[in-house]
Formats: structure tokens, C-alpha cells, sequence
């Protein structure tokens, strides 16, 4: 395709996206709203995706707690491991890494899910049904991911402070008081905010990309796997887009 | 033998125009294309009530595209669409949930949805509406009977044979008793005896309901069985018109390469002298 072509493909895509995105968005204020749907994806994104939430943020908490008491004995200084543990998992690790976890799991579900209907006609027959597909199958999905992942990075967040503990007083040996007061003391309002509200936009860019991707799959099965492979590429490249510019508001707002 | 519906008649004269009524669906000069050449260009017919249509053709002629720019689920590069009075082509999609309720179409794999039990397809749109679970489940019951297939009302889509799936589809298209019918290609690559299945609902729903349809085929025979059939309610069979006669609301369309080559009777159809035509027909 010619470079001509390639940007014309690109604002397509943008445009297209954007205005998806937004009809999904405002859908949820407008009757039909599909309550139950929202509780059963809730149900998949949320719980589902604990297992892997849970492991992830308590080894990512031991890593770090393994990596800074290394540094941090150089100066002496290996009793504020707990406070780079907890400024550490709530400012960045804890919302980033549970978002491309979630994405991993849920933007390709979603896109492989919406893309494997498309190519067989579900998509179509539901709108031929009467039922809008938007309403039906993105906005709860959409509503469902921003909640949840709120919650997960909370547990992220929790089990990341347990991982670091477990280093801490296991492994390095070092008081547990130290490390859980140092890490509480730390932790400022404006880091806590900065932590929740990351999830809100990661899980908007999961869902919102995901189902994207897979209801403008073509192309059979083929498709439905270069949707699948699209949707966790895009989110996951989106989700540390916007943690970088949410970074350097929260830091503009709180500095 | 229960006597053939009025529509059955014999002769030249068999065919009943409908210009009085007003049609339930009307194609002007519609075009349509997706990144190369037009897909249908310049297409005019009009279904009129309780006609029949049966739309020919070879595969890829763009008669699925046809179908679904009639429902709006495609919209047109150019021309009219005018669906039970409205103009469709250029009407939101929102506006067009509310007419899509009074339409029933079968989708030519069936399009269940596999995470639903046949209960569920069937009902989809009345669970849509809220109707009550009773209601919902007397109704599917009537709809599966009118198919055969009320055993299956508990299953999943994945555990039925394709002419089943395709049955099942036909009872979601008939639930909600529709003011037409789009049948993309219902008997496509299935053995004789459930195309005959398949072509006898068609045949029940014709006859016993009056639903106008669009019924697209690239199967001659299944065409004229349409045409020289109709259902006895007594027999509760399809059996054959008297020799002689076929169904006058029955009647053809064919599409080559996107244009509309013919819009007539089974009889014009087999006199046609137009080359596709013949070459189709034989």
C-alpha cells in the first residue's frame, strides 16, 4: 500500500475509533441499559482475571523488594524498601502492569469473542434482530473493565506490599514493622489518586480497543486472529501512552 | 385435498398485479460497491404484500448484499430503499432497530448464537422486549413445532446437524410473526431431502401466513419447487398445484454480475430468450 494510502487507512482507523468509542461511551446513559450483561462481564474481566492479578502483583512487589534492598544497601539505607515498594506499585507498577495483564487476558477474549461472531453472521443477525450490538456487547463490556480494574489494581497494589514483605522479612530479614510502617507513611493522597486513576483510562483503552478490533474483523478466521493479535498490541502500546501523559498531569495538578 | 390457495392459477393471465397495494419494500436505481467494481448497480423491484420473490443467481453476483441493503444492515452508494413506506438509505442506524423488529431473516449458515441454547435464539428478540418467561417459552414451542424441532428446545446450537441449525433459524425468523421475510439462501449445502424440508417451511409460511419474502437461491429446483407447490393445510404436506398451474405470487427475480436481467413469472422466466437466463436454466 502506498504511503498515500497507509495515512488514509490511519485517520480512517482514528476517526473510526473515535467515534465507536463515543457511541459506546454515551450509550450508557440512554435506555436500553443492559444491566445483566454488565454483571456477567463484570463477572469474566473481574474475577477471572484475579489469578492472574494476584500472582503478578505479589512477585512484581518481591522483585522490587529484591532489586532496591540490593541498591539501597550501598548507602544504607535498606529500611525505606518498603517505601519504594509502595511508591513504586502505586504510582506505576501496580495500575500499568494490571492493566497489560488485563489486556493480555480480556482485549484478546473480547476481540476474538466479537471477531468470531462477526465472521459468522452473529453480529449481523443481532442487528437484524433489532438489538444494537453497541449497546448490547461493547458498552457493558466497557463499563465492566473500568470497574474491575479498579478493584484488581487495588489487589495488585495490596499483594505487591505482601510480595515486598515476604522479601523483606523472609529473605532479607529485616523487620516487618519497619517495612509496613515505612511503606503506610509514605504513601501520599496524591499517589493513592494518581494509582486510581489510571485503571479508570486503562480499562476504557482495553475494552473500547478490544471490541473495536474484534467487530471490524474481515477475512474468516484469519481475521479473527489478526484482531485478536491488534486489539492486545494497540491496548497494551495505549495503556503506557496514557500512563505517561496521566503521569505528568497528576505531577502538574499535585506538584 | 384442501383446495390450492387463490393466488394458484393457471394460464397466461395467472399473474395478479399488486399495483394497487402499496409495496412492502421497494428498491430505485441502487448501487452499491466495496473497493473495486459495483457490486449492484442500478437495481429497481418491488415486493409487493404477500408476494414471494425468489432472487437467482450464481454465487457472488452480490444477491446477499442484496438482501442486506433490504434490511439496512448494508446501505447503498446510491438509489432508494423504501421499507414498509420508509426510506431506509439514508436513515441512522438507531431508526432502523424499530423497522428491523418487523422483519425475520435467515441467515445462510443460520447465524445462531452458539452461547445461547435454541430456547434462547428463538426468543432473542421477545427476551429483547422483556416478554414474560411463560409467555417466551409457549411461543418458542409453537415456532419449534412449526419447524419439527420441538426436542431441541433445551440444546445447544453446536449439538444440531446444519439442517437443523437452519430450521431453528427459520423458527427465530417466524416467532414475531414478521411483516416480511429475507431467506439468504436456506437451502445452501444441504442434502435434497432437508433442502425439501427447508423449501416445504418455506411453502407453510407462504401459504398459511401470507408474509411477503425475498428468498435468495442460486438452486433452480428449490425455485420451482416454490412455484408449482403449495401447502394443505388438511394434509399438513406441500403438495403439488394441479398440472398446469403455479403460484402467481410467486414470482422471479436474477441478477448477473450486479445488474437485475429479469423480474417476472416462472413462465417468463422459462420462455426468457435472454442468453444468462438460459444458460442458468439449463
Amino acid at each position: 500500500m502506498s504511503i498515500d494510502g497507509t495515512t488514509k487507512q490511519l485517520v480512517l482507523t482514528v476517526q473510526e475509533y473515535s467515534l465507536f468509542s463515543w457511541r459506546a461511551f454515551v450509550n450508557l446513559f440512554r435506555p436500553p441499559i443492559y444491566f445483566v450483561d454488565f454483571l456477567v462481564q463484570s463477572d469474566v474481566i473481574g474475577f477471572g482475571s484475579i489469578p492472574i492479578v494476584v500472582l503478578s502483583g505479589f512477585f512484581t512487589g518481591g522483585v522490587l523488594a529484591l532489586q532496591s534492598a540490593a541498591t539501597l544497601a550501598n548507602f544504607g539505607a535498606t529500611a525505606i524498601t518498603g517505601q519504594f515498594v509502595a511508591l513504586t506499585m502505586f504510582r506505576e507498577l501496580g495500575p500499568v502492569l494490571t492493566g497489560v495483564m488485563v489486556s493480555g487476558r480480556n482485549a484478546s477474549s473480547m476481540a476474538s469473542e466479537l471477531g468470531s461472531m462477526v465472521v459468522t453472521e452473529q453480529i449481523d443477525a443481532m442487528r437484524a434482530l433489532g438489538v444494537d450490538p453497541l449497546r448490547k456487547l461493547v458498552t457493558p463490556r466497557i463499563f465492566a473493565c473500568i470497574t474491575m480494574l479498579f478493584f484488581l489494581t487495588i489487589l495488585a497494589d495490596f499483594m505487591g506490599i505482601l510480595g515486598g514483605a515476604f522479601v523483606t522479612v523472609f529473605m532479607n530479614h529485616q523487620n516487618s514493622t519497619q517495612y509496613f510502617s515505612n511503606a503506610w507513611s509514605s504513601l501520599r493522597y496524591s499517589d493513592v489518586v494518581q494509582g486510581l486513576v489510571k485503571p479508570l483510562i486503562s480499562g476504557y483503552i482495553i475494552a473500547s480497543i478490544g471490541c473495536f478490533y474484534g467487530l471490524r474483523t474481515t477475512g474468516g478466521t484469519q481475521g479473527v486472529g489478526r484482531a485478536t493479535i491488534d486489539a492486545v498490541v494497540w491496548s497494551s502500546v495505549f495503556i503506557i501512552v496514557a500512563d505517561f501523559f496521566v503521569t505528568r498531569i497528576m505531577l502538574f495538578l499535585f506538584s | 385435498m384442501n383446495n390450492p390457495p387463490q393466488s394458484g392459477q393457471s394460464g397466461q393471465n395467472a399473474i395478479l398485479t399488486n399495483e394497487n397495494q402499496a409495496p412492502v419494500l421497494e428498491f430505485q436505481h441502487v448501487s452499491i460497491a466495496f473497493e473495486g467494481p459495483a457490486v449492484l448497480s442500478d437495481v429497481s423491484f418491488s415486493v409487493a404484500p404477500g408476494e414471494t420473490r425468489i432472487l437467482l443467481g450464481p454465487a457472488g453476483v452480490g444477491k446477499s448484499v442484496l438482501l442486506k441493503l433490504a434490511n439496512g444492515l448494508l446501505r447503498p452508494d446510491s438509489g432508494s430503499i423504501r421499507l414498509f413506506g420508509e426510506e431506509i438509505a439514508t436513515m441512522p442506524e438507531e431508526g432502523l432497530f424499530p423497522l428491523r423488529t418487523r422483519i425475520g431473516m435467515v441467515f445462510q449458515e443460520g447465524a445462531l448464537f452458539d452461547s445461547l441454547t435454541v430456547r434462547d435464539n428463538v426468543a432473542y428478540q421477545l427476551i429483547q422486549e422483556g416478554v414474560a418467561d411463560t409467555e417466551i417459552d409457549e411461543r418458542v414451542r409453537e415456532a419449534l413445532s412449526f419447524v419439527g424441532l420441538a426436542e431441541t428446545f433445551s440444546l445447544y446450537p453446536s449439538s444440531l446437524s446444519g439442517g437443523m441449525r437452519r430450521r431453528v433459524a427459520i423458527a427465530r425468523a417466524f416467532i414475531h410473526h414478521p411483516d416480511l421475510l429475507l431467506y439468504d439462501s436456506p437451502t445452501g449445502g444441504l442434502d435434497p431431502v432437508t433442502s425439501t424440508t427447508i423449501i416445504e417451511l418455506i411453502v407453510k409460511e407462504r401459504d398459511v401466513h401470507r408474509t411477503p419474502s425475498i428468498l435468495v437461491t442460486h438452486r433452480i429446483q428449490d425455485a420451482f419447487t416454490l412455484s408449482t407447490h403449495f401447502f394443505d393445510t388438511e394434509k399438513n404436506a406441500m403438495v403439488p398445484y394441479p398440472k398446469g398451474t403455479i403460484d402467481s405470487r410467486t414470482t422471479f427475480l436474477m441478477l448477473e454480475e450486479g445488474r437485475l436481467i429479469f423480474d417476472g413469472s416462472l413462465r417468463e422466466l422459462v420462455n426468457s430468450d435472454i442468453p444468462f437466463v438460459r444458460e442458468f436454466l439449463e
